[in-house]
């Protein structure tokens, strides 16, 4: 059982939803990123998922495109985003996933990958960019360690596919809330809340759900289906506001408190 | 064993590396395009575009005097220069948008890089009445200028695209990005052998005309095959399309030529089959130019089609098999190949099959006896009048 499954399990028990709180590695600069993971569990936050920056994000609009561009002139890769994880586990047990694109990760090494990611104390991973089908190596080596494999659903998969998808997900699936990229809006689709009831009928694994998320209205509307929300380019867009401020990691999280609530 | 298999592998290479919104139209797709190979319908149908709208068959034409400056190739040039809009890409626009059609989709998006398969994706979308919108990287918008007004006169909208690179690989980003917000209503035309399965395989049996016409035209004029082919290769597709036709026929060498840019030992190539490593980008596993962090690397060729710095999956797949050679052009070689046909045979090629022409140079001083050619002309020069104006 990965820190992911034991957190839902103890939410569960609570009769409480997740709120998952996505952030690019990095971005303005790794130290602050170490500091907002440890701050964001304090104010409310259940997971963490930490962004892997990436050349050619093509599921992300402009918000987190250019966060990733920013991390990048950092300097960000795979190791340094393990060594800070590392750091963050001297302070907290908060569950933590990476989100990152499949290309990274393949010309890492899928095997040296995970062992590294669980070394770095890593609960999960998301990758946008690759189905199920062609993650048999990353789902075997991710089963070895302990550590989940976070895939989507979407409001265009078919049938065949939701089998196919929640049967190779473990720690939560996560529910893509439109058809686009990421990005804050201020509504949400009026079918979603069934579609993800419908979801649900094929298995008893958490749905969280994600894109799109930026205020706590949705939040509210979609934790009446669903197992938990993530928050993303909302999220970002506040680290861009407070950027110049000395007290950015205080504002961010209050402001990531009130979503979450 | 079938190539590519049912997962849309060409070997290691190739699959489906999309977000998941994506994958059960691809699924939809792979079914519908499956379900047209055998039917008979379809078939008359692009066939009849091809030949009376596009121009086909195009000519299979004995480059006599470029044949004589070489001195030991007998050249024959496949002319897709000559088809409606000026390059191949019409053939694979034409067959995508009666898939679109048939699958019942509205509106059509495409990247580009040259700007020739944006105009022949426009040209195709405004046959077909259907709603067209191209993605072009802003440096391309600047050095392909010609191309964004013949797309707006064709009535399609030019969005232009100032992420990354600012070229084709962000161009098609963005492609995908808008593909995964509106895939309820929109066909996405990817010009060239790369994206994820099916369309490497579906565009290169859409463009795969070339090499089946030139098979024919040639041993119509010679008796036998011939010993080379060679074609310029951006993401592949007028390689591929004139290769796969042979691929059984063991005696005949294939040759792709990638752009090198500012040479294949700097940073600024454009050549992942030569320097590249194995990755995944737009939805399939090819060689690809990347950092040792697996970021991908912004390619760079003077021909705006070839600035790319991935391929199509098969061509990693010929390489790896022995199937094919893969050899490079520089920019400044390139320029010197677009001097050469434009002078010595009155026909002006586009930058990007100057590449492979330029290529001809070196193959005609390797060779022992006299052998023959088949170059793939892709496309015409004249976009790139105005760029060559400041260079040469
Ligand atoms: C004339 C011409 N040739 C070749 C290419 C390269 O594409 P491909 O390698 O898919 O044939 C292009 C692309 O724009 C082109 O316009």
């Amino acid at each position: 059982m990965s820190r992911i499954d034991r957190k839902f399990k103890s939410l569960k028990k609570e009769n409480k939803k997740a709120f998952i709180a996505f952030i690019t590695a990095g971005d303005p600069d790794i130290k602050t990123t170490e500091e907002l993971v440890v701050s964001f569990e304090r104010s409310g936050v259940d997971i963490i998922e930490i962004g892997v920056p990436f050349s050619d994000p093509l599921a992300d609009g402009p918000t987190i495109q250019a966060s990733s561009q920013r991390a990048l002139k950092k300097g960000i890769n795979l190791d340094k985003i393990f060594e800070v994880v590392k750091r963050i586990r001297k302070k907290t047990e908060v569950p933590i996933a990476l989100m990152t694109y499949y290309n990274p990760v393949f010309y890492y090494g899928e095997v040296k990958f995970i062992e590294k990611a669980k070394e770095a104390g890593i609960d999960g991973i998301i990758v946008p960019d690759l189905p199920p089908e062609e993650a048999k190596v990353l789902i075997k080596e991710a089963k070895k360690k302990d550590i989940s494999t976070i895939f989507f659903l979407s409001p265009t998969t078919s049938k065949k596919r939701i089998k196919i998808i929640v049967e190779s997900s473990s720690g939560f699936i996560y529910y893509v809330a439109l058809t686009g990229v990421t990005g804050a809006r201020s509504e949400i689709s009026s079918d979603l809340l069934v579609k993800i009831k419908e979801a649900k009928k094929y298995t008893s694994k958490p749905i969280c759900v994600g894109f799109g998320v930026s205020n706590n209205f949705q939040v509210k509307k979609i934790c009446k289906a669903a197992d938990g929300v993530i928050g993303g380019s909302a999220i970002i867009n506040e680290i861009i506001k407070n950027k110049a401020k000395k007290n950015l990691v205080r504002n961010v999280s209050s402001f990531v408190h009130k979503l979450a609530s | 064993m079938k190539i590519p298999n049912k997962t849309g592998h060409f070997g290691e290479f190739g699959g489906r590396f999309v977000p998941e919104t994506l994958m059960s139209m691809l699924e939809d797709l792979e079914k519908v395009f499956n379900s047209l190979k055998t039917d008979k319908k379809f078939k008359k149908e692009f066939n009849f575009y091809l030949r009376e709208y596009a121009g086909r068959p195009t000519n299979l034409y004995l480059a006599e005097r470029l044949s004589k400056h070489l001195k030991s190739l007998k050249v024959y040039l496949k002319r897709e220069d000559l088809l409606h809009t000026g390059a191949h890409k019409i053939n694979n626009t034409l067959g995508q948008i009666l898939v679109a059609k048939k699958m019942g989709k509205t509106r059509i998006i495409a990247e580009t890089g040259a700007g020739q398969h944006g105009v022949a994706t426009a040209t195709a979308a405004a046959l077909m009445g259907l709603e067209c919108e191209v993605y072009m990287g802003a440096e391309d918008v600047r050095r392909q200028a010609l191309n964004v007004y013949r797309m707006k006169l064709l009535g399609a909208k030019v969005t232009s695209v100032t992420s990354g690179s600012k070229t084709l690989k962000d161009a098609m980003n963005e492609t995908i990005r808008d593909w995964v917000t509106n895939v309820n209503n929109t066909f996405y035309i990817i010009g060239s052998v790369a994206g994820p399965h099916p369309y490497p395989v579906m565009v290169r049996d859409f463009q795969s005309c070339i090499g089946r016409e030139s098979r024919r035209q040639f041993l119509a004029k010679e008796g036998k095959l011939p010993n080379y082919l060679v074609a310029c290769v951006g993401g592949g597709s007028n390689a591929m399309g004139l290769f796969h036709a042979f691929f059984n026929d063991k005696k005949v060498k294939m040759i792709g030529v990638e752009a090198s840019g500012l040479g294949l030992n700097t940073d600024k190539n454009a050549a992942p089959l030569a320097r590249g490593n194995v990755g995944v980008l737009h939805g399939s596993k090819s060689k690809l130019l990347q950092t040792k962090d697996g970021q991908v690397v912004i390619a760079h060729s003077i021909a705006a089609g070839l600035d790319y710095p991935g391929v199509g999956p098969e061509h990693s797949y010929y390489k790896n098999i022995g199937r094919a050679e893969y050899v490079s052009a520089n920019d400044k070689e390139a320029i010197s190949g677009l001097k050469l046909l434009s002078e010595i045979e009155g026909i002006i090629p586009a930058m990007e099959t100057s590449h492979a022409i330029s290529y001809l140079e070196k193959l005609a001083k390797k060779v022992s006896g006299k052998k023959t050619v088949i170059l793939c002309l892709s496309g015409r020069g004249d976009k790139d009048v105005d760029e060559i104006k400041e260079i040469i």
